[in-house]
């Protein structure tokens, strides 16, 4: 079975806490997606996006606090907009924006951690290996034909 | 000095934490694994790398192998960061030098492939050795404390933190909605297990509140926004109108005789009336009327003005207008209480259809001396004495289908009590109380509850109530005895519901507001469960009281006097350590285009017009690092979370 490789950004206040409580309640879920804690959710530059892409990530997620609680006032609804935009590039970009997945998880909401990780993990397994460096190489030849 | 990156040398300690790390994720492969990855210059593994001897171990470590910086792989950073950065630091090493690889919360336990959780941890070990590698040593950045507590609430809780921190020699701001402080306690009859007298307990505090020359004391005021940090909040306060001025009422009550408005007394659970100028109850503080606008016929003198034209003080005073202040203070203290759960949310209990279906606070207004009654019990349809009374516990408590799954705690105390006093008042009458199982953990609480069956004759039915219903004069009461699986049915003259304790009404504005955590059921969370039960996660802000989650009187005094014990020693600092995580700007990448300034929540950052470049007060950057994802030009460097770093980690998960 297809393993895919899921790099996770999550913020320190809701949803590291989260996977934080996930772990205290020992629940179980699928251990694709591999941590990168930052400060809040608006730390994210599109470019760490691209990045983790290119560096081989299937499937890219940002965890951040719900609405109105972000502990920086309002650094998830920069999040949101740069998310947003960002799905459309990678829409031009040739990768199907469904690999990058942004949700709000609070600190309280350890079994909604999980069930997403879970469930994002089925989805990119689905969408398959996204092998970039093999598509751009592909897309350069045709260019040149 | 940071030393170069290239010649760093890193220590790893691998912690087992007993099987908790080490039954799933194999730490000597880890160590192992680790040994000679690029910069690593010691790797080892070690039980409890948090005991004492595992914290030497690091200490000599350190000087042993000459290192520059550590990284310890245990549990989440939010447990023992602050350890190991003592314990480096007393090694000499720089505390941002250490970092914390979770492979406990994030790994051990929530993966059962020992495999598979092996190599995640080696991953996220990697990507903290590659941040490692390009972290700088840093200092601190220390800002002066605002020694002032600002204390949203007047309950009980509000009132003790109030007066604790006022009594260790600090200022306080008692900030309080209603026009009276006294919160849901002064509305109580007696209270369990002692039946003291509840207004007798608290209005001596209500008013040495009032008199204390520390304490400010704000009621019908709002918190209308915060902003700032530990140490150094601003604080816009709302004042609401009264329309009379508290200096120059006197409370002859003229005003109250003539006015034509009756409403519902709030004070009095809707059991009785009030005029739309007011004072709650006769002990309240500060003592003066107040004109609720919503209920008067019309603040213009023209429309009515009965009340101005026998204010012999000339107190009243149409044309008062909403005005917000702002205020600096260094720790807020949220003590705002508890709602009960609506009658109306249990349907078939009749709360609603029914006068004399009650919940448990109007029973203790029935109760009360100073009450609709005069103490005397008697039901609200008819104001006949009820010959029977059906109490329910757990109405809406321990119910994970269709209401709240958590147990209220104090439910079971109060339903003895209300049956005991019941019982004293009315010596023929009889006392049924429903209940799911009997909680009278508490200091002399069982022996309470004792009393209350075997002297009162109380009768308890364990069991569940499935209906209460009308006939006649009579309510009967359906439900089921779970000792004999029998069904039961009972006719009775009144009932009283123990409805569950829920989040304030209105409280998710304010935690909005102040930006603090909430538990799923929208009570405060606290910042350890066990072991910071006073505090909120965010610093600055302390709980107290039922805004925490259920609990009795003595345990809100007892965490109000914690959390003011917290602010005490807050305030005995004399300057608050700021962390050094912030963004600064690299001027020689800086363009000046300023997009970083419409990023920032906090005013951290301006524009220098002369040198065309940005400039960051770093006091005010809180380091959540928007800045830095948004500058184009890369200027703009999170100290110790660079563009490079994460990359770097990454490449680090990421690339095999």
């Amino acid at each position: 079975m297809f393993e895919p490789q899921i790099m996770c950004f999550l913020c320190k206040w809701c949803t590291s806490a989260a996977a934080d409580l996930a772990g205290t309640s020992r629940m179980t879920y699928a251990p694709n997606g591999v941590n990168l804690r930052v400060m809040c959710s608006s730390r994210v530059d599109p470019q760490h996006i691209l990045y983790a892409f290119r560096a081989g990530a299937d499937g890219v997620f940002i965890g951040g606090c719900h609405p109105g609680d972000c502990h920086y006032v309002e650094g998830n609804y920069k999040t949101l907009r740069r998310v947003t935009l960002f799905k459309k590039v990678l829409q031009d970009l040739g990768i199907d924006p469904r690999r990058l997945r942004l949700e709000w998880i609070s600190a309280a909401e350890g079994r909604k951690f999980a069930e997403t990780m879970d469930q994002f993990t089925g989805q990119i397994r689905s969408l398959g290996p996204l092998n970039l460096n093999e598509q751009v190489l592909h897309a350069r030849e045709e260019q040149h034909e | 000095m940071t030393p170069k990156k290239k010649d760093k040398r890193i220590g790893l300690f691998v912690c087992h934490c007993g099987v908790n790390i080490a039954g799933v994720v194999d730490v000597e492969k880890v160590a192992e694994r680790l040994k000679d990855y690029p910069g690593v210059a010691f790797s080892t593994h070690y039980v409890y790398v948090c005991s004492d001897p595992g914290q030497q171990m690091i200490i000599d470590t350190i000087k042993e192998k000459k290192l520059d910086a550590i990284i310890v792989a245990a549990c989440s950073p939010t447990l023992h960061e602050k350890t190991f950065r003592e314990a480096a630091k007393m090694a000499g090493l720089n505390p941002y030098q250490i970092e914390i690889a979770n492979i406990r919360e994030q790994d051990s336990w929530v993966h059962k492939d020992k495999d598979k959780a092996t190599k995640k941890a080696v991953k996220i070990i990697k990507s903290y050795v590659e941040k490692s590698l390009q972290n700088e040593s840093l200092e601190p950045i220390k800002v002066d404390i605002h020694k002032r507590a600002l204390i949203i609430g007047g309950g009980i809780s509000g009132l003790q933190a109030a007066l604790d921190i006022a009594d260790h020699g600090y200022e306080v701001l008692l900030v309080e909605k209603n026009p009276s402080i006294g919160g849901k306690m002064i509305q109580l009859s007696e209270t369990f297990p002692t039946l003291d007298c509840s207004q007798c307990i608290l209005t001596p505090k209500m008013v040495e509140v009032s008199r204390h020359p520390n304490i400010r004391l704000l009621t019908y005021h709002e918190v209308d926004s915060v902003s700032g940090f530990v140490g150094n909040f601003k604080v816009r306060i709302k004042k609401k109108p009264r329309y009379v001025d508290e200096s120059l009422c006197n409370l002859c009550g003229e005003c109250e005789k003539v006015c034509p408005q009756v409403v519902p007394d709030e004070f009095n659970m809707g059991l009785s009336f009030r005029k739309a100028i007011y004072m709650p109850f006769p002990q309240a503080v500060p003592g003066t009327y107040t004109l609720d606008a919503a209920n008067c016929l019309g603040l213009l003198p023209v429309r009515c003005g009965k009340c101005k034209d026998v204010c012999d003080p000339k107190a009243i005073n149409y044309d008062m207008k909403e005005t917000i202040f702002e205020e600096e203070v260094g720790a807020i203290v949220v003590a705002t209480g508890y709602d009960l759960y609506s009658l109306q949310a249990i349907g078939e209990y009749g709360g609603e259809k029914y006068d004399d279906v009650v919940d448990g606070l109007e029973f203790e207004r029935i109760l009360s001396a100073s009450g609709p009654t005069g103490g005397e019990v008697r039901r609200p349809s008819d104001g006949k004495v009820p010959k029977s009374i059906v109490f329910v516990q757990c109405s809406g408590s321990r119910d994970t289908e269709k209401h709240n799954p958590y147990c209220s705690k104090i439910c079971c105390m109060y339903t003895a009590k209300h049956a005991m006093l019941y019982k004293h008042r009315v010596p023929d009458g009889q006392a049924i109380v429903f209940y799911i199982d009997v909680r009278a953990g508490g200091k002399g609480f069982d022996e309470f509850y004792q009393r209350t069956v075997e002297e009162d004759k109380a009768l308890y039915i364990r069991g569940k109530v499935s209906k209460i219903f009308k006939e006649g004069d009579k309510l009967i009461v359906w439900g089921v005895d779970t000792l004999t699986g029998k069904k039961v049915e009972v006719e009775t003259d009144m009932v009283v519901l123990a409805m569950a304790m829920v989040k304030a009404d209105g409280v998710e504005e304010l935690v909005k507001k102040l930006k603090i955590s909430t538990d799923t059921h929208g009570f405060l969370a606290e910042a350890h469960p066990k072991l910071r039960p006073v505090e909120s996660l965010n610093a600055g802000f302390y709980l107290a009281g039922c805004a925490h989650g259920p609990k009795d009187i003595p345990e809100a005094v007892a965490q109000a006097s914690a959390a003011a014990a917290k602010v005490g020693d807050l305030f005995a600092q004399t300057e608050l350590i700021h962390e050094p995580t912030t963004v600064p700007v690299n001027t020689d990448l800086c363009s000046g285009c300023a997009i970083c300034l419409t990023m920032c929540p906090y005013d951290a950052r301006s524009l220098d017009r002369e040198r065309g470049v940005v400039v960051v007060n770093e006091v005010l950057c809180e380091g959540c690092g928007a800045c830095a994802a948004a500058c184009p030009s890369g200027a703009a460097q999170q100290r110790n979370q660079t563009d490079d770093q994460i990359f770097a980690m990454v490449q680090a998960i990421l690339g095999e």
